[in-house]
């Protein structure tokens, strides 16, 4: 198990270097250059150069890919071009906002998404299970922002519950704590809603697949009620394509969720991005890209291992 | 009263009828063989007995167990029956275990739910069961995994769950079918010892009248979901007075009519295997150690005139059809030559091989699985003609395929249908027509008949004899099962862990076997005469 994480972590760092080749070159090969950009239109041949001496832009292209990647190496992510502050600091600011709604996402559509499915094909061809079904395909055709407005309407508007938007820090104490929460809840319910419809769907399939499986049969030939066996032995078969899925959608979540930040007015990694591409702000975007490029190998590395751990027969093949 | 009771069993799904007004009865300790080719409903017969039948099954009559009326007995009592009082075996070992659990938590997951013991004492019943059926502790630890095992030890690991609690009645269904002959012998030793010592009842299901005749003390014949036949199993299978059980028993020893053994002839030899090895890399188990490898197939020699059928028998595992998918050129031997029609195999090119493909054919053992459901007939039969050097023509392409499915028994107008549209038997024709369309001169037919019902089996057996005859094919015959071996073949190789432990002529090996894996393999291959005489000659004996 050990030597099949170092050789994933190995692969992994790999991985991150090809990235870091593709990320820095395409973004370099792109038109629009940053000092132009800072300074305006209709800054000087003499000023434009000076700024550009500044930033390094008239060094060798390799030379700066391989500051660039040292920097990385030692945790300098290099300046922002607009914001004036080190890449890392607003990135950590960002991720203080969008990683904890990543979670609470995630989290909830699990927590709905498994026990639906597993009822759903408990049920199959019941009216339950039509019903669940139905409501998972309302589930993914809704689009977010406008399920994320319903919400606010609702819960803010309406009934005074919860913030409609803004997010001022996650305070200190359990009170700050709560506000942080607060914010990011109405949020996090509205990233969840379609991922948990296909999570949800995804795993009826599974189970309903697991269900015919010949070890099911000899599991209730020992005497098991259906209940036991879906629980003890459908459930955990199942896992694998849930898994795959579950990685998917927490790394969409991490930066995928520029459309709800919006309607939220949530600080979070997308609207940075989003920023940083519209301004040129080419080290951000790089800096935000490597560093979801690296959440990505890990959560791939993390569902291998989760698959590890559920199925034996993955474990001494690799 | 019996201890199982079936008393005018109807069962539907939808609106099929799958079973019949069956009876049957099993008395304590008595073996009771269920026979019948697939669809028969022996499966279904048992499912009801368990009452795991598939949700659209509506069934009807009475099936009583132990005073317990199963067929309106609340799922609870249900529970309490299955695994307790009735233990039940299937067919296929390779799917019956849960892959994420392991063999200990399986076997002991019965005993703890039925006796409410607590893990260590269910752990240690689980232990002295597993020891019982033939997997002793210090070799198969309870922690291991079924993945961990091959196909004989999962199937007794099965056998472990379903007798854990000593049921009065055990339902085996087909529980060799998937297993060689020697394995075969050893699960159905261990059965037989396991009914005896716990005075269980047994009801086991087979299509293979010789393993029944073997087993059983009464067999009941089934057939389209209706009793044919019921009675003492010597009686029954040796007065033979029912038709279908005749016809039963005649097409499970049919030799189909052939043309007289080839004299060795000392023309060229179609195919020649000199000294074939094939091995395959292991995976490294660190960085630093050597790669170990392991021998499939070890130094094989031999000779197939044109003409001739050669059968490859041996056990699952022991490099058959390694082998043949050497001789196909699917394959590259490590070492050694393949000549086919005197030219080399080993060492050529897709392009070079085509006159090669074009003279050997193959067909394979699942008549289901083999086929494109999406394709016409027509277009599957045609597949090989575009080995020849001449692209026929659309005309001239289906009257190929016409003249093929004659050549099997099909009508040439079947080219228009769909797989889905045949029965197995026919879809066995179909591939042997797929592979003459280009007249090969050779077949490599890797069980053929295997997935067959005997009495198609019969009639399949005698189309390659026809086919022999007719047009001069020669076969290499891969099968596990020897009676198909002695039916269909001049010559017999034995091959056993990569090599070539003896070959001959088929009688000669087979009635007299010389080596050890050779006299296993015949001493374990049921045989009806054989199995019968044994039942009378004890019968007259008590």
């Amino acid at each position: 198990m050990t030597a099949f994480v170092l050789k994933r972590l190995a692969v992994g760092l790999l991985t991150l270097l090809a990235a870091s080749l593709v990320v820095f070159f395409v973004l370099e090969v792109l038109p629009g250059d940053p000092a132009r950009i800072m300074l305006g239109m209709n800054a000087s041949p003499e000023a434009l150069h000076a700024l550009r001496t500044e930033m390094g832009l008239d060094r060798p292209v390799a030379l700066r890919y391989l500051d660039w990647l040292f920097g990385m190496a030692r945790g300098d992510f290099g300046r922002s071009y607009t914001y004036s502050s080190p890449v890392l600091a607003l990135v950590a600011e960002r991720l203080a906002v969008s990683l904890p709604l990543a979670l609470m996402a995630l989290a909830l559509s699990t927590a709905i998404a498994i026990p639906v499915g597993i009822y759903a094909a408990a049920r199959h061809g019941r009216p339950s299970d039509t019903l669940a079904m139905g409501l998972a395909q309302v589930g993914v055709a809704i689009p977010n922002f406008w399920f994320a407005m319903l919400l606010v309407y609702v819960f803010a508007v309406g009934l005074r519950l919860l913030p409609a938007g803004g997010f001022s820090g996650w305070g200190v104490g359990l009170d700050g704590l709560w506000q942080g929460v607060k914010a990011l809840l109405l949020p996090a319910v509205s990233l969840a809603l379609p991922q948990a419809a296909i999570l949800a769907r995804v795993t009826r399939s599974a189970m309903l697949e697991v269900l015919g499986e010949d070890y099911i049969r000899t599991a209730r030939a020992k005497g098991l009620p259906r209940r036991k066996v879906l629980w003890r032995h459908g459930l955990r078969n199942a896992m694998i394509p849930v898994l795959t899925i579950l990685g998917l959608q927490f790394a969409f979540l991490l930066a995928g969720t520029i459309i709800i930040e919006n309607v939220f007015y949530l600080p979070g990694l997308g609207r940075l991005v989003f920023q940083a591409i519209s301004q040129r702000d080419l080290i951000v975007v790089e800096g935000v890209v490597m560093l979801l490029v690296a959440a990505i190998v890990l959560i791939n590395l993390l569902v291998d291992i989760c698959y590890a751990v559920v199925d034996p027969r993955l474990r001494s093949s690799r | 009263m019996s201890l199982l009771e079936i008393e005018k069993l109807s069962l539907s799904i939808g609106r099929t009828p799958i079973l019949q007004d069956i009876d049957l009865a099993i008395e304590e300790g008595q073996v009771m063989g269920l026979v019948g080719e697939s669809g028969s409903g022996k499966s279904m017969t048992a499912l009801a007995v368990m009452k795991l039948l598939p949700h659209a099954a509506r069934a009807s009559g009475r099936i009583r167990f132990g005073g317990i009326d199963i067929l309106s007995a609340p799922e609870a009592a249900m529970c309490r029956l299955r695994g307790d009082d009735i233990g039940m075996v299937f067919q296929e070992p390779m799917t019956a275990l849960n892959p994420v659990k392991t063999i200990g938590e399986q076997v002991a997951e019965g005993i703890r739910w039925h006796t409410g013991a607590n893990r260590a004492d269910a752990e240690a019943r689980a232990r002295a069961m597993l020891e019982r059926v033939g997997l002793p502790e210090r070799q198969f630890p309870l922690s291991r995994y079924p993945h961990q095992l091959s196909g004989g030890q999962r199937q007794r690991v099965v056998i472990a769950i379903a007798c854990a609690l000593k049921p009065k009645l055990l339902i085996a269904d087909e529980p060799t079918t998937a297993l060689d002959v020697v394995l075969q012998a050893q699960i159905l030793d261990l059965l037989r010892s396991l009914v005896e010592e716990d005075r269980m009842s047994l009801l086991l299901i087979s299509h293979d009248l010789a393993v029944v005749a073997e087993m059983a003390d009464r067999i009941t014949v089934l057939r389209h979901g209706r009793v044919m036949e019921a009675g003492e199993t010597a009686a029954a299978l040796t007065q033979r007075r029912h038709p279908y059980t005749r016809q039963l028993a005649e097409a499970s020893t049919h030799v189909p009519a052939r043309a007289a053994a080839l004299r060795e002839s000392d023309g060229e030899a179609l195919l020649q295997v000199e000294g074939v090895t094939r091995d395959y890399p292991l995976p490294r188990r660190s960085l630093l150690s050597r790669r170990q490898s392991i021998r499939a197939v070890d130094n094989v020699t031999f000779a197939l005139q044109p003409g001739q059928t050669v059968a490859l028998v041996g056990r699952s595992g022991c490099g058959k059809s390694t082998l043949a998918r050497m001789i196909l050129a699917l394959d590259r031997p490590t070492g050694g030559t393949i000549r086919f029609q005197g030219m080399t195999l080993q060492d050529k090119g897709e392009e070079a091989l085509r006159p090669v493909r074009r003279h050997m054919q193959v067909v394979f053992q699942d008549p289901y699985g083999s086929f494109d459901p999406r394709h016409r007939v027509e277009r599957l039969v045609a597949e090989p003609l575009h080995l020849l050097d001449e692209r026929p023509d659309r005309r001239r392409r289906r009257a190929l395929v016409a003249e093929a499915l004659e050549q099997v028994g099909l009508a040439a107008a079947d080219m228009e249908k769909y797989p889905h549209e045949f029965s197995g038997g026919q879809r066995q024709r179909i591939s042997i027509a797929r592979a003459i369309i280009t007249r090969p001169k050779l077949i490599v037919a890797d069980e053929p008949v295997s997935a067959l019902d005997v009495s198609i089996r019969a009639q399949i057996l005698d189309l390659f004899a026809d086919l022999n005859r007719r047009l001069g094919l020669a076969y290499l015959f891969i099968t596990h099962d020897l009676t198909v071996a002695r039916a269909v073949a001049d010559h017999v190789m034995v091959m056993h862990e990569g090599r070539i432990v003896e070959a001959g002529p088929a009688r000669a090996v087979l009635d007299q076997p010389r080596t050890q894996p050779a006299r296993a393999l015949v001493a374990a291959a049921p045989d009806l005469e054989r199995a019968l005489q044994r039942r009378l000659a004890r019968a007259s004996a008590g």
